[in-house]
C-alpha cells in the first residue's frame, strides 16, 4: 500500500497501510515515542482503503480493513481517518487476540499493583484511568487490559486514549502538557479527541502487574460503593471479553482465578473528584 | 398404559467437565464442546450423579433426595431441569 | 557468503509452494514473512501454513504467531466437531446416513487435511427422501432459520441442493443440510445416492464420503459451483487427500458423477501449484485467479475474478432463470432503498 507505519502497542505489533498519506502521517506522529513490532513482524495488519478507486479524492471515504474484517461495516469520512485506524486496530484485537484474554477494561498500576475499571462505553472508565493517572498512578490502557492466562499477570496496551465530549476537557485540565490528536466532531459517538499517554505510561509498557481490584464505575449517580458477587462479576466479564470462548480452557481458568483472586466492587459516582476519591479509599482499605 | 422402557439419563465422567464455583452458581467449563455453563443447584449434583450411573428421571430423583439435601425436588422441576442439561449437550438421553 | 534474503513475495503462488516444501521459508526477512502470513490469513491457510512449518527456524514473533494459529485451529477443530455431535444427537432417531462434509469430515476422520484447518459452518449430506424429517428434528432440537425471506425460501427449497440455512439458537453455529453436492439447476448432476452408499461410517453414527467421494465433492464444489474465492485452500484439501489415498478408481467414480473434466482440472492444479508440474492453456487462467491475493491480503487481478464471479452464475442456472432471478433480486433491493 502506497502509505504505511507500523508500531507496538504493550506486546502487539499493528502494521498499518492506507491509500491516503494523512492517517498515516497522524498516526506517525502520535506514536512517535512507541517501538516497533518485536523482530519487525506485526502481529496484525490493517488496511484503510477507498472501496473504488474515484473513491480516494471524491468524498473520500476509508474502508476499514485488515487480518480481520466486518463485512457490513460503514466507512468513515477521510478527516475520521484516525478514528477509522483506532477502529480497525480494536477489530483485529477482538477478533484475533489469543495470547492474551481481552479485557474490556482500563487499568492503572501502583506497586506492581493493578485496579481494573470495566464497564460499557460511557460508564466513564476510560476518564477515570486518565484522572487517577495524573495523581500518580501509572497507565496502562483506556479500553483493553491483556490477561495472560499462564502467569495470571495483566498486561498493559496503552494506545493513544480516545476521550469523547466531556471527557475532552477533563483530560486535557490533567495533563495541560499532553500531546492530543486533533478534535474530530460529530462522528457517531460525539466529539472525539485522542491523547498520548505520558513519558511513564509508554516506557514502562512491557511490565505486567498483578491485578488486585476489579472494578464497574457507573457515571452519573450519587455516590455509592457495593460487592459484586462472583458469578455476576464473572458473566459481566465474559461479555466484556471478545476472545473468552476463543480462548477455551485457559480462559476460563484465568477469568475463575481472576475473580476469585479479588474483589469486585461496584462503584457509583456523581463526578470524576468523587471517584477518584472512592478508588483511592478502596485501595488504601487493603 | 406406556409399556415402554423409560427413558435414561447419562452424563460424561466427571474429568470430562472443569468447574468453579462461585457464590451460589458454579461456572462449569464443557471440555468437549468448549462451553461454559453457570449452573446453580441441583444441576451440579445431578451431573455428578449421571457421571457415575445412568438412571431414569425417577430414579434420579430417588438419588437426590437421598444422596443430597435438596430443597423439595419435585418431578416436574427436575424433568425440566434435565430437559435444560439435554439441551445444553452435558447429559444425553436414550 | 550468506544466503540471498527471499524477495518479498507478491502473490498467493509463495504461500503455495511454502506449503508444499516448507523449507522456503527460512530465508525470508521481516517484509517477506510478514506478506506471507497475511496472505496466509487472507486465504483460510494460516493454521495450515502453521502446522506444515512447525520447527522450522523463524523469527520469535513469527514463531508466537503461527503458535496462536496452531491453536486456534485446535479450537476450531473442538467447536466443529461438537455442532457434528448435537447434529448426531438431533437425526439419530431418524436412522438415515448422515454424511458429514468438507473441513469437519477432515478432522472428524482425522485426516492430513484436517490438520490446521479452518473450518466454518457445519455441512452434512442426507438422503433427499430423509430432507423433511431432518428439518424438522433440526428445528425442534434448538435450530432457527436464518433468513424468513419468501422469495429466497421458495427458490431455495425448489432448486438448491440444500435446506436453507439454519442457525443454532443458544450456540450460534449454522449448519447446512445437504441432499446433493450442486444446485439441481446446475448443468451437472452428480449422484448423491452413490456418494452416500460408498460413504464411510466413522463408528458414532456418523459418516463421511470415501477419499475419491471427498476430491470428487471438492472438485464439484471448485469448479461447478463458485467463483473460486478460497480455492487455493480447497485445492490444498485435495492435494493431501491424494497425497494421503492416491488416486485409484478416481476417474471411474468422477466419471459417474459427471464431473471427469472437474476432477481432472483438481488433480493437475494441485500439480501446478503444488508441486512441478507448469500450467498450459485455461489452467494458467485458473492458477491466476487462485493465486490473486498480494503481501496487504488484498485481492488482486481483478479482470480474471470478474471473469470467474460470471462464470459461476452461468453454472450455477441456465440462463432464463439466471435473469429471472437477478430481476427478482434488484426488484427487491430496489423497493428497499
Amino acid at each position: 500500500m502506497r502509505h504505511a507505519v507500523s508500531l507496538r502497542i504493550g506486546p502487539i505489533g499493528f502494521r498499518i497501510g492506507s491509500d491516503w498519506r494523512a492517517p498515516i502521517d497522524q498516526l506517525r506522529s502520535l506514536y512517535r515515542d512507541y517501538p516497533q513490532p518485536y523482530d519487525e513482524v506485526a502481529d496484525y495488519t490493517v488496511r484503510l482503503f477507498a472501496r473504488r478507486r474515484w473513491r480516494r479524492w471524491i468524498r473520500p471515504s476509508v474502508e476499514i480493513g485488515g487480518d480481520y474484517m466486518l463485512p457490513e461495516a460503514a466507512p468513515l469520512p477521510l478527516r475520521q481517518g484516525l478514528l477509522a485506524a483506532e477502529m480497525a486496530m480494536n477489530l483485529q484485537m477482538a477478533l484475533g487476540a489469543r495470547r492474551y484474554l481481552l479485557l474490556h477494561a482500563s487499568a492503572v498500576e501502583r506497586d506492581g499493583r493493578a485496579v481494573l475499571m470495566t464497564g460499557i462505553s460511557g460508564a466513564g472508565k476510560s476518564t477515570l484511568a486518565t484522572l487517577l493517572a495524573a495523581r500518580g498512578w501509572r497507565f496502562m490502557g483506556d479500553e483493553f487490559a491483556l490477561l495472560d492466562p499462564q502467569t495470571g499477570l495483566v498486561h498493559a496496551f496503552p494506545r493513544l486514549i480516545s476521550l469523547k465530549n466531556e471527557a475532552i476537557a477533563a483530560a486535557q485540565a490533567a495533563w495541560p502538557t499532553a500531546r492530543m490528536g486533533p478534535l474530530l466532531a460529530s462522528t457517531p459517538k460525539g466529539d472525539i479527541r485522542h491523547m498520548v499517554p505520558d513519558a511513564r505510561a509508554i516506557a514502562a509498557m512491557d511490565v505486567p502487574a498483578t491485578p488486585a481490584l476489579l472494578l464497574f464505575p457507573r457515571y452519573g449517580f450519587a455516590a455509592a460503593v457495593r460487592s459484586v458477587p462472583p458469578a455476576e462479576a464473572f458473566v459481566r466479564m465474559t461479555q466484556a471479553s471478545t476472545n473468552y470462548v476463543a480462548l477455551g480452557e485457559p480462559g476460563f481458568a484465568a477469568l475463575t482465578g481472576l475473580i476469585a483472586g479479588i474483589p469486585s466492587i461496584a462503584i457509583d459516582y456523581p463526578d470524576s473528584d468523587s471517584a477518584v476519591a472512592q478508588v483511592e479509599a478502596l485501595c488504601a482499605a487493603r | 398404559m406406556d409399556d415402554a422402557a423409560p427413558v435414561t439419563f447419562r452424563a460424561d465422567p466427571a474429568d470430562a467437565r472443569r468447574a468453579a464455583p462461585l457464590d451460589a452458581f458454579t461456572a462449569v467449563y464443557h471440555r468437549r464442546s468448549g462451553i461454559t455453563h453457570l449452573l446453580t443447584e441441583p444441576a451440579p449434583q445431578i451431573l455428578a450423579i449421571l457421571s457415575e450411573h445412568s438412571l431414569s428421571l425417577d430414579a434420579l430423583l430417588t438419588r437426590l433426595s437421598q444422596d443430597y439435601d435438596l430443597a423439595d425436588p419435585m418431578r416436574d422441576a427436575l424433568a425440566a431441569r434435565l430437559d435444560e442439561l439435554v439441551v445444553a449437550g452435558l447429559v444425553t438421553a436414550s | 557468503m550468506t544466503d540471498p534474503v527471499t524477495r518479498t513475495p507478491a502473490s498467493a503462488r509463495f504461500l503455495a509452494r511454502a506449503l508444499a516444501d516448507p523449507s522456503i521459508v527460512t530465508r525470508l526477512d521481516p517484509a517477506g514473512w510478514s506478506a506471507v502470513l497475511t496472505m496466509a490469513r487472507a486465504e483460510q491457510l494460516i493454521g495450515t501454513l502453521a502446522t506444515r512449518l512447525d520447527g522450522l527456524p523463524m523469527p520469535g514473533a513469527v514463531a508466537a504467531i503461527l503458535a496462536d494459529a496452531r491453536a486456534a485451529a485446535e479450537q476450531g477443530r473442538r467447536a466443529a466437531l461438537w455442532e457434528a455431535e448435537m447434529a448426531r444427537r438431533a437425526l439419530a432417531p431418524l436412522g438415515c446416513p448422515v454424511v458429514v462434509l468438507k473441513g469437519t469430515a477432515f478432522v472428524a476422520a482425522g485426516l492430513m487435511a484436517g490438520q490446521g484447518r479452518s473450518i466454518g459452518d457445519l455441512d452434512i449430506l442426507v438422503p433427499r427422501g430423509a430432507l423433511d424429517a431432518a428439518e424438522t428434528a433440526l428445528l425442534a432440537a434448538g435450530w432457527e432459520w436464518v433468513k424468513p425471506d419468501p422469495y429466497d425460501d421458495a427458490y431455495y427449497r425448489r432448486w438448491m441442493h440444500e435446506l436453507p440455512p439454519l442457525i443454532h439458537r443458544e450456540r450460534d453455529r449454522m449448519i447446512d443440510v445437504h441432499h446433493s453436492i450442486l444446485p439441481l439447476t446446475a448443468r451437472i448432476t452428480p449422484d448423491p445416492v452413490a456418494l452416500i452408499a460408498d460413504s464411510v461410517p466413522l463408528g458414532n453414527g456418523l459418516s463421511v464420503l470415501s477419499p475419491n467421494g471427498m476430491i470428487v465433492h471438492a472438485a464439484a464444489h471448485l469448479f461447478a459451483d463458485g467463483d473460486l474465492a478460497g480455492g487455493l485452500r480447497n485445492l490444498w484439501d485435495v492435494r493431501c487427500l491424494i497425497a494421503e489415498f492416491g488416486t485409484q478408481g478416481l476417474a471411474d467414480d468422477a466419471d459417474r458423477h459427471g464431473l471427469r473434466i472437474e476432477v481432472e482440472r483438481a488433480v493437475r492444479l494441485v500439480e501446478c501449484l503444488f508441486g512441478e508440474r507448469p500450467a498450459t492453456g485455461i489452467d494458467r487462467l485458473f492458477v491466476r485467479r487462485m493465486t490473486a491475493r498480494d503481501g496487504w491480503g488484498r485481492p488482486t487481478r481483478p479482470a480474471t475474478r470478474l471473469a470467474f464471479y460470471i462464470r459461476s452464475h452461468w453454472l450455477r442456472m441456465p440462463p432464463a432463470m439466471l435473469a429471472r432471478h437477478l430481476w427478482a433480486k434488484w426488484r427487491k433491493a430496489r423497493a428497499r432503498v
